[in-house]
């Protein structure tokens, strides 16, 4: 809808970040005034492992245009084991969602550390980018939640 | 009805001078939940504090946002405040308006318009907190250490000298390790058993220590801070509390072939026999293999001879049963089987011989009294050949990938020591690298090379060929000079890579932990928890845990006592509230959860169901035990059923969040 006359399409990311790698390298993005879009918003989760297929397709559900996760890296896991599972489940998750019709751009796992502000916002800034080129995501959304708006 | 207090925080300019705060504020008010906003300079400090306290109080607060700097910086001193007022702390949520909005954002009004969602997402989240409480579980103050090597000699030491009981179970019939092996230890030379059978002393006598050996670990239950252990102790056939020591049977006994295990099966012993002179518990034990009588019933001459009536020949394992708050496993290490290096001849010739056994050969308890003689013909040898990394650094599947870490340095004290002793004889040593970092490890190995005049040859060895005159061609190359070399030597001595003992495999499942693709027990964080296994209350030290000598084996046994000693000052632990919680309703038993779980977590239990109509049905469900749980959340993911949430992050709260996100 935003892309109607001449207003900029700005889209809407969630990206899930853990609480132990990622999530800190967002506050030293932050701490470090590295800029990315206004229009990434964090959500903080224990471990990336925490992240239920269900509410990525939630995300898609209720309007988003692109999901991201991230995580430790592989090997670093606060929980070990954690990032691995993630890795599984989301490569699955998202071929499926490819294969719905949401594009495999939409979605994306990377794995930043505490020590990574800049890698943070840096993948950021191009996950943003590449979602405004795919433009509004339509798949997947409840016209009843777009109705209330 | 919820009651939800917002407060936004200005960190003095570092927000306020992006994001529009009063305007944040009035527009929350307007928000479904919210009964009071404000905002103010720094939520932080003292006043800012007191201002959501008197808040909590006024307005009767179900629940607070705080939109400020990140929740790893003061999330925790905002519960602290909620609390203060009489407010369950985690009913508080942050929303990280700082590092993630004013920070990061140059335009006024799109940080203002992000800081409003991420204030609302955190309102939807905490609109869905429920209280939690801290679990308490209380502490058995006795810590358990498993091997009784230097490693487990030196923690079992520190633990009792702060006061703590700890007993000490050793496979073997005495303590002492690897250590009691070795003739002289790098990089001082000083004699080993002369440093270690002090400590083997004051283990004995120390009466916080109880040293159960010849026992094994049976079983283990329970979690940090409440383990039940059942230890075998298997049957030694000699009263421990009767036998002196003396070692009058072992002068008697008729059965004198067995391999004697203390001297790498380079002589024998007796069937009644103490494994070494300086052994504790100073008790002689029966190998019932070898014994006549528990073989075939006859014979008896021990008992006889043992005046202080300590042979029991109708001795049975013995099982006993006790708790401990905390377990080290120091478990150590063997060098590993040469089967798979036909290359090196050790099958063929009795003159090729490992690290070990070398050891044994110089050490003056040891089957040729100290003096170096080779074991086919008992001549002393001229030209001995050392080869490094035997099975170390290998890649190609016969060995062991990683570097064993500790035969660099012991093989420049051999040689030293064997130069130093016959000087008239040659020693070459072939190598691919030298790795001697340490304090005056360097040093050392230089020594070796520039005062002793060893030969150290790049490179590696082909083949050793056993020769018609009973000496042994070893064919290498020297990298340097790239050439093909051949040196006829008396004695080949392998630096044979080690490996865990493999006993590990069966501990790190009884205790519920992680073993590496090396069967090296897993530490909790190969950075910064290098002592801790992933299991809390699991502790490690030493070669159980990867390749190391003797000065960070003790570093390391240290390091684990003061964890254990930390641990076990504590009348209760706390625990993490924010883990995961099985409905059991909704459970089917499955096995799922427990699978994916890296702590041991879940485990199951039968627990009756009312069906109605008066019935009712026993059904097993997962339990998580919330001492053990870290609330990481892979269960809840796994879970087919839905039936398993992490309390503090869950499912209906996330979803939520993300609603809120995406609301456009
Ligand atoms: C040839 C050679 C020479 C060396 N020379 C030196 C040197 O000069 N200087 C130096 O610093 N280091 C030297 N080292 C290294 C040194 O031996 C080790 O660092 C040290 O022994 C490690 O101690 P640990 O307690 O971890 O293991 P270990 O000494 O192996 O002790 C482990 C103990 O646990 C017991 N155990 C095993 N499994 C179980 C079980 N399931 N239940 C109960 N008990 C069990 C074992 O019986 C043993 O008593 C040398 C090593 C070798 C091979
Ligand atoms: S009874 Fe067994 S241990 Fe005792 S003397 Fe005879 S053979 Fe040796
Ligand atoms: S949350 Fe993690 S640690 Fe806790 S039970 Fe589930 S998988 Fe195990």
């Amino acid at each position: 809808m935003q892309e109607v006359e001449n207003k900029e399409f700005i889209p809407t990311i969630v990206a899930f970040c853990c609480n132990w790698c990622s999530y800190a390298g967002a506050d030293l993005a932050g701490t470090s005034r590295l800029e990315y879009p206004a229009n990434v918003k964090i959500i903080r989760v224990p471990c990336s492992c925490r992240v239920n297929p269900m509410f990525i397709l939630k995300a898609f559900q209720s309007g988003a245009d692109g999901v991201i996760l991230c995580g430790c890296h592989p090997g670093d896991c606060h929980y070990m084991t954690g990032n691995y599972y993630t890795r599984r489940r989301m490569s699955l998750l998202f071929s499926f969602l490819n294969y719905l019709g949401i594009e495999k751009e939409r979605t994306r796992v990377e794995w930043v550390s505490a020590a990574e502000g800049a890698r943070f916002s840096m993948v950021m800034n191009d996950f943003a980018a590449k979602i405004k080129e795919l433009g509004e995501n339509k798949r997947l959304q409840d016209l009843r939640i777009k109705g209330d708006r | 009805m919820q009651r939800i207090g917002v407060f936004i925080c200005w960190c003095g300019s570092n927000i306020a001078a992006t994001v529009d705060v009063e305007k944040v504020s009035e527009v929350i008010k307007q928000e479904k939940g919210v009964v009071f906003a404000t905002n103010y300079q720094y939520m932080c400090s003292e006043n800012g504090q007191q201002i959501i306290k008197n808040a909590i109080k006024e307005y009767n607060l179900t629940g607070i946002v705080i939109g400020s700097c990140s929740p790893r910086m003061h999330e925790a001193t905002f519960r602290k405040a909620a609390q203060a007022a009489g407010l369950n702390p985690y009913m508080v949520e942050v929303a990280n308006i700082r590092e993630h909005c004013s920070w990061i954002h140059k335009d006024r009004a799109e940080a203002t318009e992000k800081a409003i969602i991420l204030v609302r997402t955190a309102i939807a989240k905490v609109l869905l907190n429920t209280p939690l409480a801290e679990g308490e579980s209380p502490v058995t103050k006795r810590a358990l250490v498993i091997g009784g090597g230097i490693a487990g000699i030196q923690t079992a030491l520190d633990i009792a000298e702060a006061g703590f009981e700890v007993d000490i179970v050793e496979k073997n019939a005495t303590i002492g390790g690897r250590m009691a092996q070795i003739d002289k230890t790098f990089p001082t030379l000083d004699c080993s058993a002369c440093i270690l059978t002090p400590k083997m002393v004051d283990c004995a006598q120390n009466e916080k220590i109880d040293i159960l050996s010849y026992s094994e670990i049976e079983s283990v239950q329970g979690f940090v801070g409440n383990f039940t252990v059942t230890i075998r102790k298997k049957a030694r056939y000699v009263d421990e509390n009767k036998c002196t020591g003396c070692k009058v049977c072992m002068q008697y006994c008729p059965s004198k072939k067995g391999l004697n295990e203390f001297n790498m099966n380079m002589n024998t012993r007796t069937a009644i026999y103490i494994p070494f002179a300086q052994a504790i518990p100073n008790v002689a034990v029966i190998d019932p293999e070898q014994c006549i009588k528990l073989k075939t019933g006859k014979c008896g001459v021990c008992k006889l001879k043992c005046s202080a009536g300590a042979i029991n020949y109708d001795m049975k394992d013995e099982f006993i049963e006790r708790k401990y708050g905390a377990i080290v496993v120091a478990t150590g290490f063997k060098p590993i089987d040469l089967d798979n290096f036909n290359e090196y001849a050790y099958k063929d010739s009795k003159d090729v011989i490992t690290s070990l056994e070398l050891e044994r050969l110089m050490n003056a308890a040891g089957p040729t009294n100290g003096v170096l003689l080779r074991p086919s013909d008992n001549a002393h040898p001229k030209d001995i050949t050392f080869i490094q990394c035997v099975g170390s650094r290998d890649v190609s599947g016969c060995g062991k990938p990683y570097c064993s870490k500790i035969c660099c340095m012991y093989t420049a004290k051999h040689a030293m020591l064997i130069r130093e002793k016959y000087p008239d004889t040659r020693v070459h040593v072939f190598y691919i690298d030298v790795r001697t970092p340490g304090k005056n490890y360097d040093e050392f190995y230089r020594r070796a090379v520039e005062q002793y005049d060893v030969d150290y040859i790049k490179g590696m060895v082909g083949k050793v060929f056993p020769m018609a005159n009973g000496k042994l061609l070893v064919q290498g190359s020297n990298l340097l000079d790239n050439e093909q070399i051949f040196i006829e030597s008396d004695l080949v001595v392998l630096a044979t890579a080690i490996e865990p003992e493999p006993s590990v495999r069966k501990i790190a499942t009884l205790l519920a932990t992680s073993i590496d693709t090396n069967n090296f027990l897993t530490e909790a964080h190969p950075k910064l928890r290098p002592v801790e296994s992933p299991t809390a209350g699991i502790y490690l030290a030493g070669v159980c845990q990867g390749p190391r000598d003797i000065p960070e084996t003790v570093s390391m046994a240290s390091a684990c006592a003061a964890k254990v000693i930390g641990l076990l000052v504590k009348d209760k632990l706390k625990t993490n509230p924010c883990i995961a919680l099985t409905n059991e309703n909704m459970c089917n038993g499955c096995s799922q959860c427990a699978n994916v779980c890296a702590y041991g977590a879940i485990s199951y239990i039968e627990k009756e169901f009312r069906l109605g109509g008066g019935k009712t049905e026993v059904r097993r469900v997962s339990y998580v035990n919330p001492a053990v749980c870290q609330g990481c959340g892979a269960c809840t993911v796994t879970c087919p059923s839905g039936a398993i949430d992490l309390k503090g992050f869950s499912s209906k709260q996330i979803m939520s969040e993300v609603e809120t996100i995406c609301k456009k």
